[in-house]
């Protein structure tokens, strides 16, 4: 029997953490990251898990210790925010090289400098091509389900590779809202024993991780690592639809929200989706055909499914809530252009930016982003490619 | 408490690190790492730096570690082992897992004394079952010779090269060992390949003690000492003799000299095989190498009187 409660973003993922159990978390306070691993550091001091804490001396060292424990063979998990996580960068490549199945909440946050602790997506923009599994959550029960299947999809013996679930830092992360527990049995059993994989500790067939690899073979493990990227979405199929069957709560490698006679859409990313479904079913009310993706599985990037979603629309505007300097465009409109490109007819696309530093997304943003796309399907004119929306003149 | 073993003995027990690995000849690090691997009657898992003996050690597919070994990056050996140490109590703790195992780290000075500090300070703090050891070959050699904090003072280094307005480094090396034993963990130790017994006791009661342990090594590099390739254990010898690499040891805050030697002998003895000081000798360094000297006396002097103060 499912439990239903009422708690924030951080206490259902830290009790996700403790359903599944792990082995080891080595774990560095940071912004709004900080009260998940404070309940998980509860349970270990009250014994409700097994689980060894390592309450290291900063997230570069976390992602380390995430490193060794995973080679030595077991479970492990960690979890950061903004500049933990750019702290971690140069081991998150480690991590994903060295195919490791570490598993990270990312409570998403605003990148200093100008310091700012509020949610938006450049924390795990920036990480986005570290070979890492990128799984992004609208709301506390997406964060919580979502960290429950990474593991599945992490440890598989197909992929073997780090997973980061995503969550926006404060407005899902320090909201309450209503979400179902799945029961401890049924999470235990959903994620069953780790298997490890040439574990350091097995003494008796000593392994050496690490190793030097210069211009004769790096490349070749470099397309290996591409070729097991290619199977993740496979897998994270798999894993939703036997999630589904446990829970009732169906995942996908993104979502649609009355797209498929849509012609024009929104992308957006976790909390503001929410948002905006409500202001896209109001322009239905009104007999404008508006939709909506909002992407989950963002690394490895779906490609060939989410050009196919979108092929039919006449006008999308990608909505990121980062931006990514020198690039013309946010991450997120670079990489639906790159879906769509393969496409003789497809939409016309635009990019706004939003919400950065935790500046607020209301339902108006997106009512006049609806607007401006109805009026590009009817005349085909383009005011603006890219701007910053919500923000003042 | 293991008991000590004989030359005869060691030379009996299995090489762990296998010959054909690619470190230069001469080089003090794969002596000092077959010495510890020999000391140990534990099984060792390590975990090692970014660094000459890392990428030496373990270039695909070629590994000349007969233990298991991890490379993660040059800053956090100590992160990773503490790591790998922190599995094996949660498996051992579990049932998983019923062996006795301990864990060693080894890292050059670079990513010892420099990049990896706050790691190592952080694992030893934390208290993890470990050994750190540290081969203090007194620059970044395996970039080509950079000045780093273990760097002595005076010493020619490519990013400080000795020239006609700068003679070589001008600051004082870190004195790293007396750092880790601030730390307050139950062993801290120098030591050096010259005098294996001492070294190999070290190991040996370092394993011995749970929690977190400190070995610094000095491990002679002649491309970057400018010395002969046959001279590692002559000038880590030197070392001792001069007292510009005291043998002693931390244990529970008691510091004891493990090495005194017979007759203490001028740094110079030290200093002058290796083309790294060469400039020092010239007439007008001379009082660049006196206060070299008075350097080395005022911490010998001073290590003297730290043993005293335990003396019963």
């Amino acid at each position: 029997m499912a439990q239903v409660v009422a708690v924030t973003g951080n206490e259902a993922v830290a009790n996700a953490l403790r359903q599944v159990n792990p082995d080891v978390c080595a774990v560095y306070p940071i912004t709004p990251q900080t009260e998940m691993m404070q309940r998980f550091a509860n349970f270990v001091s009250n014994g409700n898990v097994k689980t060894e804490l390592i309450l290291v001396e900063s997230e570069h060292s976390s992602m380390s210790a995430c490193v060794g424990a995973s080679a030595a063979g077991g479970r492990v998990v960690t979890a950061t925010s903004s500049q933990g996580l750019a702290l971690m960068y140069e081991i998150l490549y480690i991590a994903s090289g060295t195919r490791l199945p570490i598993i990270m909440p990312v409570v998403n946050r605003a990148l200093s400098a100008p310091l700012n602790i509020h949610g938006d997506h450049s924390d795990a923009m920036g990480a986005r091509d570290t070979g890492w599994i990128q799984l992004w959550s609208e709301n506390a029960q997406e964060a919580y389900d979502n960290t429950i299947q990474a593991f599945r999809i992490a440890e598989h013996m197909d992929i073997r590779l780090p997973a980061m679930v995503c969550l926006d830092g404060f407005i899902i992360s320090h909201s309450i809202e209503r979400i179902e527990y799945l029961e401890d049995e049924e999470v235990k059993k959903f994620v069953g024993e780790f298997k490890p994989l040439n574990p350091l500790l097995d003494i008796g067939h000593p392994v050496s991780y690490g190793p030097l690899i210069l211009t004769d073979y790096y490349m070749e493990y470099r397309k290996a690592q591409d070729e097991i990227a290619s199977k993740v979405s496979g897998i994270v199929l798999k894993v939703a639809a036997d999630f589904e069957k446990m829970s009732g709560r169906k995942y996908g490698l993104f979502e649609t929200y009355r797209l498929d006679d849509a012609e024009i859409g929104l992308i957006i990313l976790n909390s503001a989706a929410g948002t905006s479904k409500d202001v896209v079913d109001e322009f239905r009310d009104r007999g404008i055909k508006a939709g909506l993706l909002k992407p989950r599985l963002y690394r490895p990037f779906p490609f060939m499914e989410t050009g196919e979603a979108l092929k039919h629309l006449k006008a999308v505007c990608v909505l990121d809530r980062a931006d990514a300097f020198g690039g013309s465009y946010g991450p997120v409109f670079l990489d639906i252009a790159t879906s769509l490109y393969p496409y003789k007819e497809k939409p016309v696309l635009i990019n706004k930016i939003y919400g950065l530093g935790g500046r607020d997304y209301l339902p108006e943003h997106a009512e006049l982003v609806l607007s401006e796309l109805a009026g590009i399907a009817k005349t085909g004119s383009v005011r603006s490619y890219k701007e910053y929306i919500g923000v003042r003149e | 408490m293991a008991k000590a073993l004989t030359l005869k003995e060691l030379s009996k027990k299995e090489v762990l690190i296998s010959p054909g690995h690619r470190m230069c000849a001469g080089c003090g690090a794969p002596t000092v790492v077959k010495m510890v691997l020999l000391a140990s009657d534990y099984p060792i898992i390590a975990a090692n730096a970014t660094g000459c003996l890392e990428v030496s050690t373990c270039i695909s597919d070629y590994t000349a570690w007969k233990i298991p070994w991890i490379h993660n990056a040059f800053e956090n050996a100590a992160a990773t082992i503490s790591g790998v140490e922190t599995m094996y109590r949660s498996l051992k703790k579990q049932g998983k897992i019923d062996k006795e195992i301990k864990f060693i780290a080894f890292g050059g000075d670079g990513g010892t004394y420099d990049i990896g500090i706050q790691s190592l300070s952080g694992a030893m703090e934390r208290g993890h079952d470990m050994l750190y050891i540290c081969y203090d070959n007194e620059a970044y050699m395996n970039t080509g010779i950079q000045r780093s904090s273990a760097t002595p003072y005076g010493a020619d280094t490519t990013t400080r090269p000795a020239g006609s307005v700068v003679p070589g480094k001008t600051e004082q090396r870190k004195n790293l060992t007396k750092i880790m034993a601030a730390h307050n963990i139950p062993f801290a130790a120098q030591a050096s390949p010259s005098h294996w017994s001492d070294l190999v006791k070290k190991v040996r009661k370092a394993l011995d003690i749970t929690g977190p342990k400190f070995m610094n090594i000095i491990s002679p590099c002649n491309r970057g000492w400018r010395s002969r390739t046959d001279d590692s254990i002559l000038l880590s010898r030197l070392a001792v003799e001069t007292c510009f690499w005291p043998l002693y040891e931390i244990e529970n805050g008691i510091t004891k000299i493990t090495v005194k030697p017979k007759e203490k002998k001028p740094v110079i003895d030290f200093l002058k095989p290796q083309g790294r000081f060469k400039h020092l000798f010239k007439p007008e360094n001379e009082a660049l190498l006196a206060g070299i000297q008075a350097d080395i006396d005022r911490e010998w002097e001073r290590l003297q009187k730290e043993e005293a103060c335990f003396a019963s």
